[in-house]
């Protein structure tokens, strides 16, 4: 199928190698010499380089085999020693070889994910009796003498030599992988796991491409040039140097090794004819899944006259039913005899590439996977997985009765690793998106993150066509970034939320949809949901039958898809109660738990939800109070870490800015808009790299600062038909201070991370707008703009005005226009009417005094 | 002059002779050469008038191995596919071995010798395209006439010859199959694939899935739609089409039977091919269809069509812009004609016909980030019973392509609106929301009954909505959505209000003062009035007098229309 002498991409190879036909015996024999040299020493035969594109053998019938039981008529027996290896041999062969000769006693299993079908190459190997997989070898003209497998530039030694060198040496001590947990990294890595190995009895060695190019450049070149050779090559030295660690280890079969993450191709749409027989990584999501399939390896064929059997290999896909029994001569007497026919496991798997690897405007590609034998049912539909295979290219067959020959290839992946993306995900490890980032990249963000306006700086990148409503991005930026995760289970807490849940509500028309648009739109897992049309299954999961499987299958709905991501959910105050209640276990536990149709299960959705909802009568109504407007339950309130209001000021001047940015939208030009602001790339770039690298803690000043907030929060949420704290609302306060501090990649949350999360809390509420004693948002005060300059100019203006009337002594009342003059004369500024009332109102917010008519009255 | 024209009657011979031409040469880059050699060719005065068009061609009147050109809509993307570029094969006379180029073909002459080290693989891609959707047929006819193809058998053809009975065809179209027919709107059932033969073969074999299971579905974005379709073999500059473009293609049209993969022979030897097997039948089918259904098109050039409006001059010359541009005076005497005849067909209303004009030159000229500038989608309400379906038919004169989509409850429920993934056949299903650029899409709510909606029928309004909100759709890959931005002119007829959210103007005057605050949409929809008045005018700044008028208009406007009920009232 694959073999070089019939992949296209064989045709690439070989340029510095002698293309000697393979049955030339001059340059080979010193090559089999040495192995020979070399076999004597580990056992009489090396199995595993041969065996791949030789013979597959079915593990469902491992002792029908016919190297006992009925040795090949036409098969010379040093040859079977050479290329179809004793390992095939059932449990009970294993008898044979003493304990100590590990590798002997241990059958070798097939990979059809590297070895083809072909029988090509077969026929070389019975005519020269050496181990490699291609038959051949060749001697590069340069080297003299230096052997190669014919087509590559690998000799098997060297390379065998390398591997096993690097299995013995290879130490990372940065290593943070999840499968690497409980190892010792500063030991060889490798070797652990062959110990692992031995104990456990799962002969499968998983090697990190990336470890093997920082160990050995060359031979993680030649492993993903050449795989179907150097892989076998391997398998052989993993299995020398385990069953010479090991040699009392019983094993099912030998060792295999399955390198994963190869650097060569991350994009299934970036797969070009150059990956042809390559070493590839790519990611994807699994849509089909087939049937199991039976590969026959090789056929039982027994003639009807005479009882006498024969055996066929598969060639090329096809088996060449023989026409004479070679027995007794009788034509056409052989019949195919199923069950002693030799099968392999195989299943047929379709990817397709991920929503985010994708240019705008393209369908999504697919490609077909081929999963052999353990690897059969590994990945379900809609796993998103990353796939380490080798990249085939079939031509199509020729048809016998026609002459020409379709000229397109068929291609598809065979698969040697999966790594589920998802899986990462429920165990609840760090991101999946190990995002990578260029030094330059990297650079840039740094030096952005340096900027001292950059908090303002990325929140005015947040939606640009949305106009002011700086603190709702700046609330919404903080919510991207999220708090640092925290893990408690060893007490007994469990994780902590560390995702921040905003709901913005207020009157229509205020663009909170758009808001909610960009957003889902910006992060990478992101869902969009609208409360009205979404139900309660629709938001967790549902348990459904699988038309084709008949098997009841989970599916999983917004939430749980958003897992790390943001779930948008617009029309919040249309959601049925039943609907909205699901969300409050999302919302702090951040898990689902199912219980339905036989299913019992929790799931992860760790998301934040991002919720836009309108007030209880549409509009929002100055009369009542803000809790009364909202009008939601207050559990689910408590669970919003920033309620942000948004109101219509009506208001002259803010109608000019709001026009004004409005008909700007439509005469800049498209670059004029880009200069103005970050790209949205850049902002997504900077967000991801702060999830993963950034993790702040809480610094002394700031832990002492929070409890202060908290204290204060209380006391204002105590006040009339105000939202409530709760001890809910201290955390909120801290994942604000941390993902404030994330804005400044700094690893140390300190005050003023603190101050900005007080302010923002309070900012989204209009607290500074409502009046204590009734309740109600004065929207009067938010028509005057409350941008932080104003409100700094106000806190001066009220100050200077405490000075005046400070200076004045005790005076119970003063009259107003009285006190105005005095300002007035005191101030270098002008002091406008509007700012004198003001500073009057900020006075009595304190208690200071009061205003009643034209007197104002001292308290205290 | 035969031949002069060899390029088009047998363009292989011209790239195979490139190809020989460049054996011995290393690093010639003969198919940039090739690639260009057509393009020039294609660029002389009218030559691309001389290249015959699948468009009003019969498929079996041209020679095959011979250039065409196809006026089209990308309506899948299929996976990339591997081919051999060049291959060895033993000459059958001599047995000497000889390098053949294997671009542009879909079947190799001979037996390929795979072992051949010079074999070479490279890469294309594959289109599968269709006739620009509800392309109306005197746009059909307008390019049709400009070509000058000769086409060999038909010495006596005539591509419009028997346009005049289709005409009346339609007409009872229009009234009676929005009712009967779920699937059908009143688009012609037979568009201007003008000759007699090929239409009644056609109609031998109808080819709606419902009515032939095992006939092949073309996949039309329209129910009822004719026409060829083909699978566009694309070599150069793979990445720079997207979905759901217009282009004209030119290529090299392959028909070899060779390529159904569905002949019954094969059937049977799949079940011996493990790879075979791996396809369903259905994939086979779609992937590859018969050739004399589905040809095969290999690309050699093409040019994206911004308008599709045969009588406007084609892409390219319009950054020249002085060669046709009209004087001021013949445009505003132009406009003025035609908002005269729209108020004609608008029973008189003449504010209606303004906004119907800055409906119809309204286009989605970009988007600051998911927010579409531009769109103008209209919403005339108070129409009487009928009537939409006449305003259609004058609209359908204006317009190259529309369609018409009664808002029936039926076809609300039944119709496939959005394209989906159909993941057994490998291929993306249309939908009559799988759109060409500024396609007209007319709504006649007025068809709308009471009665209950079903999750598709929910589905379905909300798709209509998210596109007049948002210029996009959100095409079901099942696993996920993924969504494809579009530009497409709504307009929506209805008695009252229409429950999608358009600009809304009212054609029974109703006099209900409702003085209310400028909201942001407000100022948006005034920006974009102005913005399309003065489009309309043909200007290219906005002046203050646009300005002026455009407050007036939506001043009238809005004295005619009730104030939006609230829509979340408790």
């Amino acid at each position: 199928m694959s073999s070089p002498t019939s992949t296209p991409g064989g045709r690439k190879r070989g340029r510095t190698t002698n293309p000697s036909t393979p049955s030339s015996e001059g340059p080979t024999s010193p090559l089999s010499q040495r192995r020979r040299g070399l076999d004597s020493s580990a056992g009489d035969l090396m199995p595993m380089p041969t065996s791949p594109p030789t013979d597959m053998l079915s593990p469902a019938a491992p002792q029908d085999n016919s190297l006992f039981s009925s040795p090949r008529p036409s098969v010379p027996p040093n040859e079977v020693d050479m290329s179809s290896p004793l390992m095939y041999g059932t449990p009970s062969s294993r008898v044979e070889g003493t304990p100590r000769s590990g590798v002997r006693g241990t059958p070798a299993r097939q990979r059809p994910d590297l070895g083809s079908v072909s029988k090509a190459p077969q026929v070389d190997l019975q005519y020269e009796p050496q181990p490699n997989a291609d038959g051949a070898v060749g001697s590069e003209p340069n080297a003299g003498q230096r052997l190669v497998i014919w087509g590559t530039d690998v000799n098997v030694g060297t390379c065998k030599e390398k591997f096993q060198r690097f299995l013995q040496r290879f130490i990372d001590p940065s290593s943070t992988e999840d499968e690497n947990a409980g190892l010792d990294l500063n030991e060889p890595l490798y070797m652990q796991k062959l110990e692992e190995i031995s104990v456990v009895g799962d002969p499968v060695l998983n090697v990190n491409c990336l470890h093997v190019q920082s160990f050995d450049a060359e031979l993680y070149r030649q492993l993903i040039c050449y795989p179907q050779e150097v892989i076998p090559t391997f398998d052989m030295a993993v299995n020398e140097l385990f069953f010479e660690r090991f040699p009392d280890s019983i094993l099912e079969y030998q060792i295999q090794v399955r390198p994963y993450n190869a650097l060569k191709t991350r994009n299934m749409r970036n797969l070009n004819p150059e990956d042809i027989d390559q070493l590839i990584t790519i990611s994807g999501m699994v849509i089909r899944t087939s049937q199991l399939i039976p590969e026959m390896q090789e056929a039982f064929f027994q003639c009807q006259v005479c009882a006498f059997s024969t055996r066929v290999e598969v060639d090329r896909g096809r088996i060449a039913e023989p026409a004479v029994c070679r027995h007794c001569n009788t034509t056409h007497s052989l019949a195919l005899v199923h069950n002693r026919s030799l099968f392999s496991d195989k299943q047929m798997i379709k990817i397709q590439e991920s929503p985010d690897d994708m240019p705008a405007g393209q369908t999504p590609h697919t490609t077909v996977v081929y999963a052999h034998n353990d690897l059969v049912d590994k990945v379900q539909p809609g796993d998103r997985i990353n796939i380490t295979g080798v990249f085939r290219a079939v031509p199509m067959r020729a048809n016998p009765r026609q002459s020409n020959v379709k000229s397109v290839y068929k291609t598809h992946i065979d698969v040697i690793h999966f790594r589920k993306t998802d899986e990462k995900r429920l165990h609840g490890l760090d991101d999946a998106e190990q995002k990578l980032f260029t030094e330059e990249r990297v650079q840039t963000l740094k030096e952005l993150a340096a900027k001292p306006d950059v908090y303002e700086r990325l929140a005015a990148a947040l939606a640009p066509s949305i106009y002011e409503h700086e603190d709702i991005k700046k609330g919404i930026l903080l919510q991207l970034f999220g708090g640092t995760r925290k893990d408690f289970s060893k007490t007994g807490r469990g994780h902590f939320r560390a995702d921040l849940n905003i709901l913005l509500c207020g009157d229509p028309g205020t663009s909170k949809s758009q808001l909610l648009r960009y957003v889902f739109n910006l992060v990478p897992r992101g869902q969009y949901t609208s409360g009205k049309g979404s139900s309660a299954v629709g938001l967790t999961a549902y348990v459904m039958k699988d038309p084709e499987t008949r098997q009841l299958v989970l599916q999983t709905g917004a939430l749980v898809l958003s897992d790390n991501g943001i779930c948008c959910i617009d029309e919040f105050d249309k959601m049925s109660d039943s609907t909205r209640s699901v969300l409050h276990e999302v919302m702090e536990q951040q898990t689902l738990s199912i219980a339905k149709a036989g299913i019992i299960c929790q799931l992860n959705a760790r998301t934040s939800v991002l919720a836009a909802a309108n007030p209880i009568e549409s509009q929002w109504n100055p009369k009542k109070t803000t809790i009364e407007n909202i009008q939601l339950p207050h559990t689910l309130l408590s669970r919003f870490d920033l309620i942000f209001l948004m109101l219509d000021p009506q208001d002259e001047a803010y109608d000019r800015r709001l026009a004004h940015h409005l008909v700007s939208l439509y005469y800049k030009s498209e670059e004029q808009m880009e200069e103005e602001y970050l790209d949205m790339a850049m902002l997504r770039d900077y967000i991801a790299y702060a999830r993963t690298y950034v993790t702040p803690r809480l610094s002394e000043e700031a832990g002492q600062a929070l409890i202060e907030a908290y204290v204060d929060m209380r006391k204002i949420g105590s006040g009339r038909g105000m939202v409530s704290a709760y001890p809910r609302q201290l955390e909120a306060l801290i994942r604000l201070s941390e993902a404030h501090s994330k804005v400044r990649f700094s690893d140390k949350v300190e005050t003023i991370d603190v101050e900005e999360a007080k302010r923002l809390h309070r900012e989204a509420l209009k607290q500074s707008a409502t009046d204590p004693r009734t309740g109600f948002v004065d929207i009067s005060i938010l028509t005057t703009g409350m941008s932080a300059t104003a409100r700094k100019r106000r806190e001066e203006v009220a100050q200077a005005l405490k000075k005046v009337i400070q200076a004045k002594g005790k005076a119970p009342a003063m009259k107003y226009y009285q006190l105005l003059d005095d300002l007035r004369g005191q101030s270098e500024t002008a002091i406008t009417k509007e700012m004198f009332d003001e500073a009057l109102r900020a006075l009595s917010d304190e208690d200071y005094l009061t205003v009643t008519g034209k007197t104002v009255r001292l308290l205290a | 002059m035969p031949s002069t024209d060899d390029w088009i009657h047998n363009p292989l011979g011209v790239v195979e002779g490139m190809f020989a031409a460049s054996q011995n040469v290393p690093d010639s880059g003969w198919e940039a050469k090739a690639v260009a050699f057509f393009k020039d060719r294609l660029e002389e005065k009218d030559a691309h008038t001389r290249v015959p068009s699948l468009n009003d061609v019969p498929l079996h009147y041209l020679p095959p191995g011979s250039l065409v050109r196809f006026r089209c809509f990308i309506q899948d993307m299929f996976d990339p596919e591997f081919y051999t570029g060049a291959y060895e094969a033993a000459d059958p006379t001599t047995g000497a071995k000889v390098l053949r180029c294997g671009k542009y073909r879909d079947v190799t002459d001979c037996a390929v010798d795979f072992n051949s080290g010079n074999t070479l693989t490279a890469e294309r891609r594959t289109f599968y395209c269709v006739p620009i959707p509800g392309e109306n047929p005197w746009a059909k006819e307008g390019f049709a006439a400009s070509s000058r193809a000769r086409v060999a058998p038909s010495t006596s053809y005539a591509p419009t010859r028997q346009k005049r009975s289709y005409e009346e065809d339609d007409d009872d179209d229009m009234d009676t199959q929005p009712q009967t027919q779920p699937h059908t709107g009143p688009q012609s059932p037979t568009e201007a694939r003008g000759n007699g033969d090929c239409k009644r073969r056609e109609k031998a074999a109808p080819c709606g899935p419902a009515a032939a299971p095992a006939h092949l579905d073309l996949n039309f974005p329209l129910p009822g739609e004719k026409g060829p379709s083909c699978l566009l073999k694309v070599y150069e500059e793979r990445d720079g089409f997207t979905l759901n473009e217009a282009v004209e293609v030119f290529g090299i049209l392959s028909v070899s039977p060779a390529l159904g993969a569905l002949a019954d022979g094969d059937a049977s030897s799949s079940l011996l091919d493990p790879a075979g097997a791996m396809e369903t039948a259905e994939e086979q089918r779609v992937h590859s269809p018969p050739a004399s259904l589905v040809p095969r098109l290999h690309m050699l050039h093409a040019t994206p069509l911004p308008h599709g409006n045969p009588l406007l001059p084609a892409a390219g010359l319009e950054d020249g812009s002085a060669c046709s541009s009209p004087s001021p005076g013949e445009l505003s005497s132009a406009r003025a004609e035609l908002l005269s005849f729209l108020s004609g067909v608008l029973l008189g209303d003449a504010l209606a016909a303004e906004y119907l004009i800055l409906h119809l030159v309204s286009n989605v000229y970009t988007r600051r980030d998911v927010l579409p500038l531009g769109k103008f989608t209209l919403n005339l309400s108070g129409c009487p019973a009928a009537f939409p379906e006449r305003l259609y038919r004058a609209l359908r004169q204006l317009v190259p392509s529309s369609y018409y989509l009664a808002m029936t409850l039926q076809n609300m429920n039944q119709v496939r609106l959005v394209p989906t993934k159909d993941y057994g056949a490998n291929r993306l299903r249309s939908g009559a929301l799988q759109l060409a650029r500024n396609t007209s899409l007319f709504l006649d709510e007025s068809r709308l009954e009471q009665g209950q909606l079903d999750p598709t029928g929910v589905r379905n309004i909300t798709a209509l909505g998210t596109l007049i909100s948002w210029q996009k759709v959100d095409y079901d890959f099942s696993f996920h959505t993924m969504e494809f931005s579009c530009n497409v002119n709504v307009i929506i007829a209805s008695e009252g209000r229409s429950l999608l959210p358009a600009v809304e103007d009212d054609f029974v005057a109703m006099r209900k003062e409702a003085p209310q605050s400028v909201s942001p949409e407000d100022l948006h929809r005034m920006l974009v009035v102005a913005r399309l008045l003065s489009v309309s005018r043909g200007h290219t700044s906005l002046s203050p007098a646009d300005w002026l008028r455009a407050k007036q208009l939506e001043l009238l406007r809005r004295s005619r229309t009730p104030p939006p009920p609230r829509l979340n009232e408790p």
